[in-house]
């Protein structure tokens, strides 16, 4: 009995030894065969472009040839150019503009949302529903709303016998025309953002609260808003990064103008590779975008890496 | 700071199902009562509706003979502990603890020497200045706790606080909670389902079921002359045995016969027994294993359940019913065995089909 009881377990042992672990989670070759197809659209889609443009960039280049290796020439050049410096300025203003209003906006609304009522969802659908409309449809929207005399705006100052502002002509104002009509189309996004944020704070967090005597102020500020505060972030780094890339309100609402006052680094990207030619200048610009986005995105990564101190 | 809490006629509906009906209840000050019964019969709604959580649709609540059923929660002098523990993520401990009474315009002073005496009695001054998310279980357990204490309340309520505490946690937490109401001798409302908790921590337990109290009693009333048939299968573990039976009331105390022909003689007097049918109950550890033929039935061991001080023994009957027995720790019955049950009468309890329940006359 006792050596019947023995004998299986020495095989077992012997067993035991012999049979390699397996690692379940080892790397192996054929696994590359899953990922391959992924690797060659990122390579010759994004990597190719990316290194292309920087060659461009140090090139006198036209769509015939690229020409010779001109160093920093067309980074210098670009700098000097005035109307690039005031694209960038563009730029930047239409970010000032957009996103802090895109995030106050969002947040308020999202607030204002939160509850499982009916209307909610229906208003919810109907702020989100301008987020699926082409760039086209938005500024058409925008134009028959700000066109002079006839436009929807110019109606409504008329009831009233006063002049409605030119939000396309006035170059105070363009830009101002332009931020409007892209916080209407991308409102959307930061409030489902801000939404998702604030379903996520537990409820019985709220009725802790109601216990402590916080009034609404007090709830918002001390439990609400620290709760969603890397979403806070998060939203703002997006639209920094969305806006950075203006092009099409620009191009369809004012061409740039007047004066080049609406005209952003990407519209002035697209002026100097495409319709002047210059494809080595257009590469610079480009690289100078990408920069700017780079710095907007590593900020995110570095704002959403630190994750552990929320809880 | 202590009160009394008085709930009258109190009704809940959410939407078309009715969660509370007609219900009262009486809390004296100082009191530790405990609100136990299974999910859903209600007895967190009405915790809630004392915290001002839940409104109530009809019916009144007052603390210390003023009415607060219409006051929002912060103004009603009490302090909640939640399951989850509901703390405030972001803030470090002090600041959890220091939230309401910043709220009330609490001078600095004040607030700080209350926070750091419940530092002090919960033990856990070091852990002032750290977040949520860097605590244990316990250790957040302690800042709910903490939380409460320093808004010095007329009464605390706990929302079922032990139920995400390791075993071993919970015995401690349970003690330590009865040595928390000791020291500061306030009025305490606990809501479980767990019997042990309510057992060990209640002055007076209240047993809920279906939208309605079904007994109100301190632990050892419940347990031995339980009300209803509900509470006298929810409370004590194993459950009670209970079987059909037949009564012979001719004698002065009720005799049960069960199916089989086994009879047991109750100390219940004939004299309060009007139907024929009835419900015998018997807890397990007045049923006693003896040898074969010794007792009021045989059976055969189906399960052991050795608990260390005590043996729980299941046995099939000849009629195929199953009753549990006990036995020493030690007891030298085996699966299979057939072993006589020596069913103790004069603490035995009848049950109508109502679920009303019968005892013997109390000593």
């Amino acid at each position: 009995m006792a050596d019947r009881l023995t004998m299986p377990r020495t095989a077992m042992a012997t067993v035991s030894v012999r049979a390699p672990s397996v690692d379940i989670y080892a790397p192996q070759w054929r696994n590359f065969v899953f990922v391959a197809p992924f690797l060659f659209f990122f390579t010759t889609l994004l990597i190719f472009p990316l290194l292309w443009g920087m060659w461009l960039s140090f090139h006198k280049a036209d769509t015939f040839s690229s020409g010779d290796f001109v160093g920093l020439g067309n980074y210098v050049r670009l700098f000097h150019d005035k109307v690039f410096l005031q694209s960038v300025w563009n730029t930047f203003y239409f970010v000032l503009l957009t996103v802090p209003t895109l995030a106050l906006i969002g947040l308020f609304l999202a607030l204002c949302l939160n509850r499982r009522t009916r209307t909610a969802a229906v208003l919810r659908t109907l702020f989100f529903s301008s987020s699926v409309l082409s760039v086209t449809i938005v500024t058409l929207i925008w134009r028959i709303v700000f066109i002079p005399n006839v436009g929807l705006l110019s109606t409504i100052y008329g009831w009233f016998g006063a002049t409605a502002p030119a939000f396309i002509s006035d170059p105070s104002l363009a830009m101002i025309g332009i931020a409007i009509a892209t916080v209407w189309w991308c409102i959307g996004l930061p409030m489902m953002l801000f939404l998702s944020a604030l379903q996520q704070i537990p409820q019985d967090v709220y009725e802790a609260a109601a216990l402590d005597n916080a009034n609404r102020w007090q709830t918002l500020r001390s439990i609400t808003l620290p709760s969603i505060k890397r979403t806070f972030i998060l939203v703002i780094i997006i639209q920094i990064v969305l806006q950075f890339q203006l092009f099409g309100q620009a191009w369809l609402m004012t061409r740039g103008g007047p004066n080049n006052l609406t005209k952003p680094i990407v519209l002035y990207i697209y002026d100097t590779a495409f319709r002047r030619w210059d494809l080595g200048m257009g590469a610079a610009a480009s690289e100078v975008l990408f920069i700017l986005i780079l710095i907007a995105a590593m900020a995110q990564y570095l704002v959403t890496r630190n994750k552990a101190d929320q809880t | 700071m202590t009160a009394d809490i008085e709930i009258r006629n109190v009704n809940k509906h959410f939407g078309a199902m009715s969660v509370l009906e007609d219900l009262s209840l009486s809390i004296k000050a100082r009191e530790f009562i405990v609100f136990l019964g299974p999910s859903g019969c209600g007895k967190s709604t009405l915790l809630r509706m004392i915290a001002g959580l839940e409104t109530v649709d009809s019916g009144e609540i007052a603390i210390n003979r003023e009415r607060i059923d219409h006051l929002p929660p912060g103004k009603r002098g009490i302090a909640m502990v939640f399951q989850s523990y509901a703390l405030y993520p972001h803030m470090t401990v002090r600041d959890n603890m220091a939230f309401g009474l910043e709220n009330i315009g609490m001078s600095r002073e004040v607030i700080d020497a209350r926070i750091n005496e419940a530092a002090r009695i919960l033990e856990m001054p070091h852990l002032l200045e750290r977040k949520p998310g860097q605590l244990s279980g316990g250790q957040r357990q302690r800042v709910a706790i903490g939380r409460a204490i320093v808004k010095e309340p007329k009464a605390f309520l706990f929302d079922e606080p032990l139920s995400n505490l390791d075993a071993a946690l919970r015995t401690r937490t349970r003690l330590e909670l009865a040595q928390l109401h000791q020291r500061l001798q306030s009025t305490m409302i606990f809501v479980t389902h767990d019997q042990v908790e309510a057992m060990t921590l209640a002055d007076r337990i209240v047993v809920m079921n279906n939208r309605r109290i079904e007994q109100i009693g301190s632990p050892m009333e419940i347990y031995e002359r339980p009300a209803t048939k509900f509470v006298a299968g929810f409370v004590g573990a194993p459950a009670m045995n209970f079987i059909d039976a037949t009564l012979d009331r001719s004698s002065g105390n009720a005799t049960a016969r069960f199916s089989d022909g086994i009879s047991v003689r109750t100390a219940i007097s004939s004299d309060l027994l009007a139907d024929d049918k009835y419900s015998f109950g018997i807890r397990s550890e007045d049923v006693r294993i003896v040898p074969p033929g010794q007792g009021n039935a045989d059976g055969v061991v189906d399960v052991l359940e050795r608990l260390g001080e005590r043996t729980l023994i299941y046995i099939r009957l000849g009629d195929g019913q199953q009753i549990v027995g006990s036995d020493v720790g030690n007891s030298r019955v085996a699966v299979g065995h057939k072993v006589g049950l020596a069913f103790d009468g004069q603490k035995s309890h009848l049950f109508s089909a109502a679920g009303r329940a019968w005892h013997a006359r109390e000593a």
